[in-house]
């Protein structure tokens, strides 16, 4: 059954290009200005072509019709680790996490991202057309991260952006091993880490034309990170891993996006002043160990403050195995972010946070035509996804 | 630096002489239906009366408490849960009927105040999955406490109330003693079973004399409790044929079950019902975590229920979040539950299923005045879980800052309460 469903996947994608289709729903977000009323929206060659009301919106001849209760752009994971950790939870399926040294972001994710993981199906199946999904938080540096759309089934068909960030942790993620195993001992090993990475790149800058300078995917990593080409994803959840974040950002000019921030709430006016953006902790996160002091409220706190922030499902060692964005965005709201904000968190403020907003997270002419259909309010609990759009192509058929 | 203590009285009604009346809630009792505009009149720790406003008179004397526009439900009933820092067994063998949840239960952990927060008054705490038998339960009310015997539910009998916690399937897998395969799992337990079949007869056929007896053995002990049904076997179990496996042992050896979790409940429901085996489930956000998780779909819940089962719901918390109780059966209904019985696995199955239904699990004149104050429906993700009541107590008030902080996180969210009698009174110490 999965791997018919696969192979129908494959088709769909192969026949999007060509796919006209018309969504008619009582309520369309497209989070492009105030949400429709019975609206319709029309989609070809794997582009939004037309948002409008019902009235005012022709449906082609012969277009494929589609009707829903709501519908909203395709829901984007700001950061996961499905597709390189899978369902089963045994070494075969858990590429998240190479453990032989505490720094190596030249460790890519498309070198590991497994397009037909069921976890990903699981995500579809809720709205999801889009994740960042990268190495674990639980390394130094543990790798890259990349940017895919759910369709097709092999990380080539599926990928929007090869690497997207490199993931770095503070505090308890970093020094659960020998070493680092304090704080200090990881920062250390960082700042040298990234001091000898900015000597490596003066090095290559100034190498005479001609003389090409040996290769060192590792320095390479680094030194893009330090060009501002990818930037450093840093996971902090206790107050003062966000100041060292801050400090180290302050000392080296990367591009910092934090993730995790469980305690972000207490560093409001810091965070304000870096304008920071933040992939935040899922909301049902457990409350446990760095996360302990973390608040289900924080989402509405930061919107409240004006930072930039997303809301992310993070990683998962156990069960569930991968949480869901629409869940976590629900809980959110529920907890004080308006509903509309909270569906910008797992859509619009993702893409302009891995700077894709020209191309996903709303629904505008000439997007991308990812789109997830609802029979009722989506943050509902007794409400469904009744279809997944992927480029245009409907790639999750749900029954109500 | 100095952790500065301070102290703040707080005044605990005497549940004996206090009369609560509240008065115009939506009230959903679970063992009726719906009563719009409801009264519901607490005397003590006790329901003295529950119905429609014009067929309930409010006490002389009774503190009013306007519920209008609220919803009122009966405290909910987690089945299964890990709250209370405590353990059972340790590794050194496999099957350890003789330890005891209750002898280590942290009645100050900050888990038990967050279930409060998820409306939820009665647990049955268990020790992990680790074992094929992981021993003794405790099933407890939700009580601000200072000691586990305060919040320990006690048969009639006086003994203290709980099941007995077993599991198959691959979790209690491990190096021998531990079974390293499912056939080996099933002969230990069917081999312990046998042993305290002769434990029993040894002790028959003493009788009264003494001296004829075996020597106490206190595995044995709990075992009988089991094998005689004073003692309800709480059965973790995922995989279809694990399931089957549960209901051929309860078969053999005839001891009362509850089977928890059942990620494959959807496809053996039939059998399920068929065997009488109340269920009491899991609802997580996605599949997997382990091979046998694999096929975990959210319309067991109603799969069983169709197929003339019984069906409770239960967090596992930390699995689950205890604050986030209600969403479980949320998630149920998402899978095809009605609402009806969406509420009910929350509360009167899952009091049935801990064998306190006399007492819990609905609003009815007589039975525990544990209740559940909210501000809309249930099963909406909207609502908010306003006050929770314990026997005639309240022991959460969402308008309470340090309630409001145990709902919703925050910056000393971790931390334990920690009560103490002092001066004739209970006080609570705040680290600060």
């Amino acid at each position: 059954m999965r791997t018919l469903k696969m192979l129908l996947a494959g088709a769909l994608v192969a026949s999007a290009a060509t796919a006209q289709l018309a969504v008619r729903a009582q309520k369309v977000w497209t989070l492009a200005g105030a949400p429709l009323d019975n609206a319709i929206v029309l989609v070809e060659g794997g582009k939004v072509r037309a948002v409008g009301p019902a009235a005012s919106t022709a449906i082609p001849q012969g277009w494929q019709v589609l009707e829903a209760a709501v519908v909203t752009p395709g829901l984007i994971d700001a950061r996961t680790t499905a597709g390189l950790t899978g369902i089963l939870n045994t070494r075969h399926d858990q590429e998240q996490l190479d453990t032989s040294s505490s720094m190596q972001p030249e460790l890519r994710a498309i070198d590991a991202y497994d397009a037909r993981e069921p976890l990903l199906e699981h995500l579809r199946s809720l709205g999801t057309t889009t994740v960042h999904a990268g190495h674990a938080p639980l390394a130094l540096i543990s790798g890259q991260t990349l940017v895919a759309k759910l369709r097709g089934t092999s990380v080539e068909q599926a990928v929007l952006v090869p690497a997207a960030m490199v993931s770095c942790t503070l505090g308890d993620g970093a020094t659960g091993g020998k070493s680092p195993g304090t704080r200090s001992k990881a920062v250390s090993l960082l700042r040298q880490e990234l001091v000898k990475a900015r000597e490596w790149r003066d090095k290559r800058a100034g190498a005479e034309a001609g003389k090409a300078q040996e290769r060192d995917l590792h320095l390479e990593a680094l030194a893009d990170v330090l060009d501002g080409k990818l930037p450093l994803l840093v996971c902090a959840q206790r107050a003062k891993d966000i100041d060292t974040a801050l400090r180290l950002r302050e000392e080296f000019g990367f591009r910092l996006v934090l993730e995790g921030a469980a305690e972000a709430y207490s560093r409001i006016e810091e965070l304000k002043a870096a304008n920071v953006p933040i992939l935040l902790h899922a909301t049902m996160a457990r409350a446990g160990g760095e996360l302990e002091n973390l608040s289900m409220e924080t989402a509405a706190r930061l919107r409240a403050a004006g930072l930039p922030f997303a809301i992310q499902s993070g990683h998962e060692g156990y069960v569930p195995k991968v949480r869901v964005p629409l869940f976590e965005a629900a809980i959110a709201c529920k907890q004080g972010l308006a509903f509309e904000d909270a569906l910008r968190a797992i859509t619009l403020d993702a893409a302009r946070i891995l700077g894709l907003d020209a191309r996903i997270g709303s629904l505008e002419v000439g997007k991308d035509a990812d789109l997830a259909l609802w029979d009722g309010d989506p943050f509902e609990y007794a409400t469904h996804c009744t279809a997944t759009i992927v480029d245009g192509a409907v790639l999750f058929r749900g029954a109500k | 630096m100095l952790e500065l203590l301070f102290s703040i009285c707080i005044h605990f009604q005497e549940p004996s002489a206090q009369v609560h009346a509240f008065v115009g809630a939506r009230i959903l009792p679970v063992s009726g239906p719906p009563l719009e505009n409801g009264v519901l009149v607490v005397r003590g720790a006790r329901i003295a009366a529950i119905g429609s406003r014009d067929a309930v008179a409010v006490p002389a004397g009774a503190l009013v408490h306007d519920a209008t526009g609220k919803w009122l439900i009966p405290g909910l009933v987690d089945t299964h849960s890990h709250i209370g820092e405590a353990s059972g067994a340790d590794s050194s063998a496999p099957i350890q009927p003789d330890a005891r949840i209750l002898d280590s239960f942290d009645v100050r952990a900050s888990s038990l105040q967050r279930a409060q927060a998820g409306g939820i008054t009665t647990a049955n705490v268990m020790p992990g999955s680790g074992h094929l038998l992981g021993g003794q339960t405790l099933y407890f009310k939700l009580k601000d406490a200072n000691s586990v015997d305060e919040l320990a539910i006690r048969w009639p009998d006086g003994a203290v109330a709980g099941g007995m916690k077993m599991a198959n399937g691959t979790n209690p897998r491990g190096e021998p003693p531990f079974p390293g395969t499912r056939a080996k799992a099933a002969a230990l337990v069917r081999e312990k079973f046998f042993a305290a079949r002769e434990y029993e007869r040894k002790l028959a056929e003493a009788g009264d004399d003494a001296s004829k007896r075996p020597a106490r053995d206190l595995g044995m002990e709990a075992l009988l409790e089991v094998l005689q049904g004073k003692r309800v076997v709480h059965h973790h179990t995922h995989r279809h044929d694990d399931v089957l496996t549960v209901l051929r042992l309860q078969q053999e050896f005839g001891f009362k079950v509850v089977l928890h979790h059942v990620t494959d409940a959807w496809k053996v429901a039939r059998e399920i019902a068929a065997a009488g085996a109340p269920c009491s489930l899991i609802l997580v956000d996605a599949p997997g975590g382990k091979l046998e998780a694999r096929d975990l779909n959210w319309s067991s819940p109603a799969a069983v229920v169709e197929a003339g089962g019984r069906v409770s719901i239960h967090t596992d918390d930390w699995i689950n979040d205890s604050r986030l109780f209600l969403r479980c059966a949320g998630m149920a209904v998402r899978g095809g539950l009605s609402r009806e019985k969406a509420l009910e696995a929350l509360t009167l199955e899952g009091a049935r299923q801990l064998e306190l239904d006399a007492r819990i699990g609905s609003l009815d004149a007589g039975k525990d005045a544990d209740f559940v104050l909210l501000d809309g429906d249930p099963l909406s993700v909207y609502t908010t879980v306003l006050e929770t009541w314990v026997e005639g107590v309240k022991v959460f008030d969402r308008a309470d800052p340090r309630d409001r902080l145990w709902a919703l996180g925050g910056y000393g969210a971790g931390n334990a309460r920690v009560l103490h009698d002092c001066c004739g009174e209970r006080v609570e110490e705040h680290g600060r």
